[in-house]
């Protein structure tokens, strides 16, 4: 089950944050500096997959964008690690070409797109062409 | 009227970078002069899209903090004004501020506002802001129960979406409660939009709530016939879900629903049919889907015989089908591998699934490197050879970049050294030791430890296995370790010359190692005699004189780097070669100089040793003896025996070198004619209270230690050593009180007479503690043969405790020639009657006998 995700740039700035799970907003704040500060230090000749706390999380970094899933530790790292290419894919269509101001002045709509996707702390649906026709409708 | 005209009409007044408002409150102060009677309500708020571009600009966090708090007024104006127009813009800026970090719960009712509108872009905005400031532990979200109940009834399904997102996402018990039966209602419709999301929120319901699971059972009856994959693959989550919280349903769903068919054969469609573009990834038709059927298929068939064979062909076929050349593919592989390990598949099977997990740490993405390490130190334990054929690999990761991967490596390196590898592994793991992290190194020493320990193929190679860690990661291995490889070094007689000659070699190149300088000197200060006289085979005889151990030692003794338990390591070494060198007056001298060290600690050795020298020198031999072989201490388990059986005897007095450790009682006699009636006793006592558990050290603290990890070593009993301090006090004090043997009356009895082995029990009182009962166990063997490797063994009743000295020997000589002795203390606090039962083992006329008795003739006296 994904407990959360997260996009933030490198500086520690987020552009998404999703919980699927119950957090006070102080702990969210703890939490989301600490993924940053696990995640940034790492460079290429790291894994994609971090142990934190009694979770794991699976990230990826495009450009200057870090995304991060955070889940079971008895999950599945490389399907994860699809999942949020999956994402950015459908995210790219969307936008034409996203980069990352689009994140910024449309929030409203990357929830959305997200909400497509993922459900309950599942992927919900995969195929890119029916979250866009979806996406289109809203 | 539009803000934007008035704003480039004048900007140059205000020199703030935020302009807009700021010519909002302008207005409105010329709205007191011309403009009051027009309207009071404030200008259309700014559109989302101004206020981040604004924000943005900002340079310092100052500046940002500035502009939200006045937007954040505005708004919070704008919501006092109930303006239903502007409410879906405001809470959208409210909801960027509290991206950004800021408080925004008052926003929290507008969003119920929105929610309950009727337009679709409010209803979007309100939902949104509902998920990301509302959760469970603010009272306003349950007033958000009865719109959601309209909303998924609603006749557009984009709002029904969206009224399921948003209860799946953040919907409390109460809610799921209230809600179910919408959302069961939902699951069944036949638009496949809707029982996608419909079955993901019944999987949210079921997490929070999970008495309804039976709720949704009728549902899920026809979801796995669905074309759409969508919907296959919401399904297949929400019949996970509830396989793996309950296990009536899990057996409800393999009996009668025969879903491990209906799952083979959608996962046999995926693979066979061709290609389709909608859910295709590389190549690959709907990984997701694929990923997670097997992950079902695991819950299902994990213990289960029929549902296990059944899935048999299908897990070969996706293993040796999939394409393994991008990510995707070793994901399905990974996720196959994973239920074939899980379930009770065929021994090719799991040979299959190793060979895979082999290829993946031959892949160049550390990724799958790292899964497969993963996966394979779970398999390690049921599989062994099967992960044997891939060490080679295993060790190369050894040297891989990364940290995760170089410690799983490690940990799977030692999980597969046995008795063939172990020369090479040993290599390579020492190589590892030399250049890891610190991190690593305390776990590596101790793995290196453990497995030399039981796999060395010879004694010298243990003792440079040793050596080598020592001086490598020296300070790093653990406390515990000392006193165990010193026990090691004792127990490989003949190395002893060669080991203290490497040793000290060793202390000459570096002293800043703790566990090897403390190793090291007690190995001189042992076998100082043979590392002056020589004496090695092994190598090459050094030359060494007196006097430049001593210097060595001495050096210890000054040195900065010297910790105080070094140090104390370091004089008692120093004391024990005035036994084994001539130069005495130098030994004698460098004590009493410690006798006034700041240490206190080191004083109180000092001036204990240099008591030796003076008024005990006649002792000092004897004291100061080569220590015994150590034999581990056994350890009983839960047993109410408390065995000192292999232990030396509780005195400070060290039995003479060579014959095993058995003499002990009569020792503990001599020693009582000397202890009884003389000054030493005081000063022995005395120190035992003041430092009864010291690392290393005083003599006899040193054999307490060295029996406490020697059975820390293999099978640790906690029972055993904690208790062994007390008892050896018990021992002394109690010792002098059986030259007063005040028998008292208590009338012998015979234990045990059978075979021809008789045992009788004598009975003394201790009399400090009158609840100690002392028995003195006599066997005598009236047949031809001699017993040999006689081993009694005694269990009393939970209420008491028992001490079993150790015996006079373990031959009991033929036609009662002689006896063996071996001393009982019980200690009875409740005054219970005492029952023992015995266990005997030994060996006559070659064969082995065992035998078991109950002695309950105990004479009232012995417990009253």
């Amino acid at each position: 089950m994904i407990r959360f995700i997260l996009i933030q740039n490198r500086a520690g700035k987020t552009r998404l944050a999703k919980w699927y799970m119950q957090f006070d907003d102080d702990e969210k704040q703890k939490l989301i500096e600490e993924v940053h500060a696990v995640v940034t230090v790492r460079d290429a000749k790291h894994t994609n997959f971090v142990e934190f706390r009694n979770f794991k999380i699976i990230y990826r970094r495009y450009a200057g964008l870090y995304f991060c899933i955070c889940v079971d530790v008895t999950d599945n790292n490389l399907a994860y690690l699809e999942g949020i290419h999956n994402f950015v894919e459908v995210l790219n269509e969307y936008f034409h070409n996203v980069c990352e101001l689009d994140l910024v002045f449309n929030f409203y709509k990357v929830y959305t797109v997200v909400d497509e996707m993922f459900l309950a702390g599942e992927i919900r649906e995969t195929s890119q062409t029916k979250v866009l026709k979806q996406l289109l409708m809203l | 009227m539009r803000l934007n005209s008035g704003a480039t009409a004048s900007p140059r007044f205000f020199h703030k970078p935020l302009g807009y408002v700021s010519v909002t409150l302008r207005l409105r102060d010329d709205s007191s002069h011309f403009l009051a009677s027009l309207r009071l309500r404030m200008p259309a708020p700014i559109r989302l899209r101004e206020l981040i571009r604004t924000i943005r600009t900002a340079r310092t966090q100052a500046e940002e903090r500035e502009m939200i708090q006045k937007e954040c007024a505005a708004i919070r104006s704008s919501f006092r004004e109930e303006d239903n127009t502007y409410r879906c813009r405001n809470v959208a800026k409210l909801l960027y501020m509290h991206m950004l970090g800021y408080p925004a719960h008052f926003g929290q009712l507008e969003c119920l506002k929105l929610i309950a509108s009727q337009k679709f872009t409010d209803k979007r905005i309100g939902y949104l802001g509902a998920m990301l400031l509302l959760d469970e532990r603010q009272d306003v979200h349950l007033l958000m129960t009865n719109c959601i109940k309209n909303d998924l009834n609603h006749s557009t399904q984009y709002v029904q979406g969206l009224a399921l997102c948003t209860l799946g996402c953040m919907g409390s018990s109460e809610m799921c409660r209230d809600l179910a039966g919408e959302v069961e209602k939902l699951l069944k419709t036949s638009n496949s939009y809707l029982r996608k999301k419909a079955a993901l929120c019944a999987v949210h319901v079921i997490r929070k709530v999970p008495e309804l699971m039976e709720m949704f059972l009728p549902a899920t009856k026809n979801l796995l016939s669905e074309k759409n994959h969508g919907v296959l693959h919401t399904s297949v989550v929400l019949l996970t879900e509830m396989c793996e919280r309950s296990p009536d349903m899990l057996a409800h769903f393999r009996k009668n629903e025969k879903l491990v068919p209906q799952l083979v054969r959608i996962l046999k469609n995926l693979i066979m049919s061709g290609y389709s573009p909608e859910h295709d990834v590389s190549g690959i038709s709907d990984p997701f889907l694929q990923v997670r059927i097997l992950r079902l298929l695991r819950i299902l068939g994990k213990s289960d015989d029929d549902s296990s064979e059944a899935m048999n062909d299908i897990l070969a076929q996706v293993a040796t089908n999939t394409e393994t050349s991008k990510n995707v593919g070793n994901a399905i592989l990974y996720e196959t591998v994973l239920t074939i390990m899980d379930i009770k598949s065929e021994s090719g099977l799991r040979v299959l699934a190793i060979n895979i997990l082999g290829r993946f740490l031959l892949n160049n993405d550390k990724n799958i490197r790292y899964v497969a390490l993963t996966s394979l130190l779970k398999t390690v334990q049921t599989d062994h050879n099967a992960v044997q054929r891939h060490r080679s690999t295993i060790v190369d990761c050894l040297k891989d970049l990364d940290v995760s991967i170089k410690r799983r490596a490690m940990e799977l390196s030692f999980a597969l050294v046995n008795g063939n590898n172990i020369r090479g592994m040993m290599k390579e793991l020492l190589y590892f030791l030399d250049s890891c992290d610190p991190e690593f190194k305390a776990d590596c020493a101790s793995g290196v430890f453990l497995a030399a320990e039981k796999y060395a193929p010879s004694k010298r190679w243990h003792i440079d296995t040793i050596m080598r860690v020592l001086t490598t990661a020296g300070s790093y291995v653990r406390d515990d370790s000392v006193p165990n490889l010193i026990q090691l070094i004792t127990n490989s007689v003949e190395m002893h010359a060669y080991t203290v000659q490497r040793l000290y070699k060793a202390l000459l190149d570096d002293i800043s190692q703790q566990p090897l300088v403390q190793v090291a000197s007690w190995c001189i200060g042992e076998y100082g005699d043979l590392l002056v006289s020589g004496q090695c085979e092994e190598e090459e005889p050094i030359q060494v004189t007196e006097d430049e151990v001593l210097d060595v030692l001495e050096g210890l003794l000054v040195s900065n780097l010297s910790t105080p338990v070094t140090r104390g390591y370091a004089l008692t070494a120093i004391m024990k070669l005035s036994t084994r060198f001539s130069s005495v007056n130098r030994i004698k001298k460098v004590v009493s100089i410690y006798g006034s060290s700041i240490d206190v600690e080191l004083q109180q050795r000092a001036v204990e040793y240099n008591a030796l020298f003076k008024k005990y020198d006649h002792m000092r031999p004897a004291l100061l003896e080569r220590m015994p072989i150590m034999e581990k201490t056994a350890t009983n388990g839960p047993t109410e025996i408390v065995q000192t059986n292999g232990e030396t005897e509780p005195s400070a007095v060290e039995p003479k070198h060579p014959p095993p450790v058995t003499q002990p009682t009569n020792q503990a006699n001599d020693l009582l004619d000397l202890l009884g009636g003389n000054d030493v006793v005081p000063v022995i006592q005395t120190t035992m209270p003041t430092k009864p558990a010291s690392a290393g050290g005083e003599l006899l603290d040193l054999l307490g230690d060295l029996s406490l990890s020697g059975g820390s070593a293999p099978a640790p009993a906690p029972s055993v050593p904690t208790s062994q301090p007390s008892f050896l006090l018990d021992g002394l004090s109690s010792q002098p009180l059986f030259n007063d043997i005040a028998a008292a009356g208590i009338p012998p009895m015979t234990a045990y007479n059978k075979n021809g082995l008789k045992i009788d029990f004598t009975f003394e009182r201790a009399n400090p503690n009158p609840n100690i009962a002392v028995i003195t166990i006599h066997a005598s063997n009236s047949t031809e043969a001699e017993m040999t490797d006689f081993v009694f063994q005694a269990a009393v009743p939970k209420t008491f405790q028992l001490q079993l000295l150790s015996p006079s020997s373990n031959v009991v000589p033929a036609l009662n020639q002689g006896t063996v002795t071996q001393v009982i203390r019980v200690l009875n606090p409740q005054k219970q009657q005492l029952r023992m039962r015995i266990k005997l083992t030994y060996t006559h006329k070659g064969s082995p006998v065992q035998d078991l008795a109950e002695v309950n003739n105990f004479p009232p006296q012995s417990w009253q």
